[in-house]
């Protein structure tokens, strides 16, 4: 695979397995002030984002509240613009198309191809919609099923997510978390999409539910061959459902690597400092010492986790990010250079992306297997 | 229904260390239109100086409920209808906080003094039209009577205390001029500020990122480490629990179904329930893209909790006949669990 980072080219991908290719997006939103609106500064909420997923495949796009996470989901949907950059995307009818570049009648074409599922059940799902109305709705507005034909599609779609067929007619008032974004997900799979953007599925569930739900994401994948752009916060969820794994931090991805290289050798301090901050839900690891930054030689012993590192101060301002490695701030291994010069996402190892300067000097502590 | 509270085997009976808080037998009713709501219906657990107890259940178990009914802070028009909330707040001064009227004096000169407390969203907690000085001032000289000068020396050390950044500068700043960790880190330092010997935590780090949310667990047992008080915390995450407590409780639609060390619980659990949280939590470390084991059905909404055990329709080991009024029995040394067939139910590495 060639780095994303260095494609400067605005030309869609050549390979035939990659569903959606995002090269060098930008997102940055005026801050305004006074009467007249002057601008005065920039949020960079996204700030140069290059990454590609396989079709069929789970990328798993983690980060902190702030990150630009859902900034970079929301443009791939289209529901924002963003400043510069290129979503390449597949279409099956179309081909390749350049999400930013194309016309309301085009877009109209791809929209069922592409769908989300929300993170909260509650305020994603209108109270005043019948469950056939909600879930019908996308297959409506894009012409693909009406009347009867509607009504079994919906009846249909489910049953496939574990519902009753009967509840066809209902309100999702009185329905659990858990059924409620069941049938977010049966809304975003009626139209048979090829790429589905889900935003923090299951972190508004309940600990017993979120096993089910995470269970029927991958069962509706194999049996779609659904493509999942998978936004989340937490990382033991993350690793359980992706194959990749992108980590950003303040607008920028620090590291890109297949889920168990990236969680075994983590190759950015920031990646490391997340996984150490996991708390284990086994009480004979507990980690008993207060780590102000780890030293570099910490390695575990014997399966134990090392003293947890705790990253001091917090997130940059994303109008204001730092100069150099926007995480130098926070970084216990940060030297001199890491103050004034920006690194760049580059290849370190085949298909292990990472941008730190110090990446090939550091070693860095993963979760043990 | 026999009464647990007054058997032998009260799990209220059993720390070594001196105890603080001993809970038997809660009740907290909400009587409402749509019926009767037992939010906690039978808990029973005790508390020693200087220890962590966390209460680990999902939305609606009535974990949040338990800790403000130890408060008297139960949101009408809820009541502590059964039950013992002894408080041993010196040696040989026992108080039932239970029988205490809610708005009366010596709750409040309790409350925020000896037990302070920590919700989960600290933006609710705080008033948005002062500044945390203020409050933490306000409280200082409310329950030490000290003049303001000195509480204002004594506020700006516990923010230090709490590793609040330039603490003499930001103490003067209003709740929306500081991001989340440093409003949580303004919580626990008014919480702390009267040097409480009970504190409860109600869900402290759920708003919190995983980063922020490590610095304040590990603040949490670094102060309980210095000032020795005892921690009631209250989580839905395994994974918190098993970080940070020494005896859990596991509560499921208003009832304790177990209660135990906190290795006991994890390596060694006998309700049905906690075993099935256990399996279907992801964890790091795991071969991803592996099946979770999930809990069939969901929980199922307070107006109609299922007659006899709560649990039996998601349960693999129900058995009609014998699921249908399961007592909190001792199933070892310091562990109890509200399951009818803990005997036939294996061990669970």
């Amino acid at each position: 695979m060639s780095s994303p980072a260095v494609a400067t080219t605005s030309q869609p991908p050549t390979t035939d397995d990659v569903l959606l290719r995002v090269d060098d997006l930008y997102k940055h939103f005026p801050i305004t002030k006074g009467l007249f609106k002057r601008v005065v500064g920039q949020v960079k909420a996204v700030d140069g984002v290059s990454f590609e997923i396989p079709e069929g495949k789970t990328l798993g796009l983690v980060g902190e509240s702030g990150c630009g996470k859902t900034t970079t989901s929301r443009m791939i949907m289209r529901a924002f613009d963003p400043t510069s950059g290129h979503i390449w995307f597949r279409d099956r009818q179309l081909g390749w198309v350049d999400i930013p570049e194309l016309g309301p009648a085009e877009l109209k074409r791809i929209r069922p191809d592409m769908q989300m599922i929300f993170q909260d059940p509650y305020s994603s799902l209108n109270p005043r919609m019948t469950l056939l109305e909600i879930i019908g709705e996308p297959l409506l507005v894009n012409g693909i099923a009406r009347g009867e034909e509607l009504r079994d599609r919906v009846a249909d779609m489910l049953r496939r997510v574990g519902l009753r067929p009967e509840y066809v007619n209902r309100y999702p008032h009185g329905f659990s978390g858990g059924q409620r974004q069941r049938m977010g997900i049966a809304r975003a799979l009626a139209p048979h999409p090829q790429l589905v953007v889900c935003d923090e599925p299951v972190s508004a569930l309940d600990v017993s539910v979120q096993a089910q739900i995470l269970n029927l994401l991958q069962d509706l994948q194999a049996e779609f061959q659904l493509t999942y752009l998978f936004v989340a916060h937490d990382l033991s969820v993350v690793e359980h459902i992706c194959d990749r794994v992108a980590v950003m931090y303040v607008g920028k991805l620090v590291e890109v690597a297949d889920t168990e290289e990236l969680y075994l050798n983590p190759l950015h301090p920031y990646t490391e400092a997340l996984l150490s901050a996991v708390p284990i839900p086994n009480p004979r690891l507990r980690r008993d010492r207060v780590g102000v930054g780890a030293p570099e030689s910490s390695v575990s012993t014997n399966g134990q986790r090392a003293a947890r590192i705790v990253l001091q101060g917090e997130v940059a301002d994303p109008s204001n990010p730092p100069p150099g490695c926007p995480f130098h701030p926070r970084c216990p291994y940060a030297v001199d250079t890491c103050k004034t010069v920006v690194p760049r996402l580059r290849e370190l190892k085949p298909g292990h992306l990472v941008s730190c300067h110090r990446a090939e000097e550091l070693h860095l502590q993963g979760v043990p297997a | 229904m026999s009464a647990p509270a007054a058997s032998v085997s009260q799990p209220s009976a059993l720390n070594p260390q001196p105890v603080l808080l001993e809970v038997k037998d809660l009740r907290v009713h909400f009587p409402l239109d749509e019926g009767l709501v037992r939010a906690v219906d039978g808990v029973s657990y005790s508390l020693a100086r200087g220890r962590t107890l966390g209460i680990v259940g999902e939305s609606g178990c009535g974990k949040s409920v338990t800790a403000q009914a130890v408060l008297r802070i139960t949101p009408k028009p809820g009541q502590v209808v059964g039950g013992e909330i002894l408080f041993h707040q010196r040696p040989g001064e026992t108080l039932d906080l239970a029988q205490l009227p809610p708005d009366g004096r010596r709750i409040r000169a309790i409350r925020g003094k000896e037990i302070a407390y920590i919700s989960q969203e600290p933006m609710a907690a705080l008033s948005p039209v002062h500044t945390i000085g203020h409050m933490i001032v306000e409280r200082i000289q409310l329950h030490l009577g000290l003049d303001k000068a000195a509480a204002r020396d004594h506020a700006v050390d516990t923010l230090a205390r709490v590793g609040m950044p330039r603490p003499s500068q930001l103490i003067d700043r209003y709740p929306h001029q500081l991001s989340g960790g440093q409003r949580q880190r303004a919580v626990i330092a008014m919480a702390l500020s009267c040097r409480p010997s009970l504190l409860i935590a109600d869900e402290p780090t759920t708003a919190l990122d995983v980063t922020t949310e490590a610095q304040i667990l590990e603040l949490m047992k670094e102060l309980q480490r210095d000032f020795g008080m005892a921690i009631q915390f209250i989580t839905h995450n395994l994974g918190v629990i098993a970080e940070m407590a020494d005896e859990v409780v596991v509560m499921y639609l208003g009832k304790e179904v177990e209660y135990a060390p906190v290795d006991e619980l994890f390596f060694n659990p006998k309700h049905p329930y906690t075993r099935a949280l256990l399996r279907s939590i992801p964890r790091l470390g795991r071969k991803s893209r592996e099946r979770l084991e999930s809990i069939r059905g969901t929980v199922p909404d307070p107006y109609s909790i299922p007659r006899g055990c709560a649990f039996h329709p998601r349960c693999p080991f129900y058995k009609p006949g014998v699921c249908d009024d399961p007592q909190l029995v001792q199933v070892g040394e310091r562990h109890w669990a509200r399951c009818a067939r803990t005997d036939e139910i294996g061990v669970v590495a």
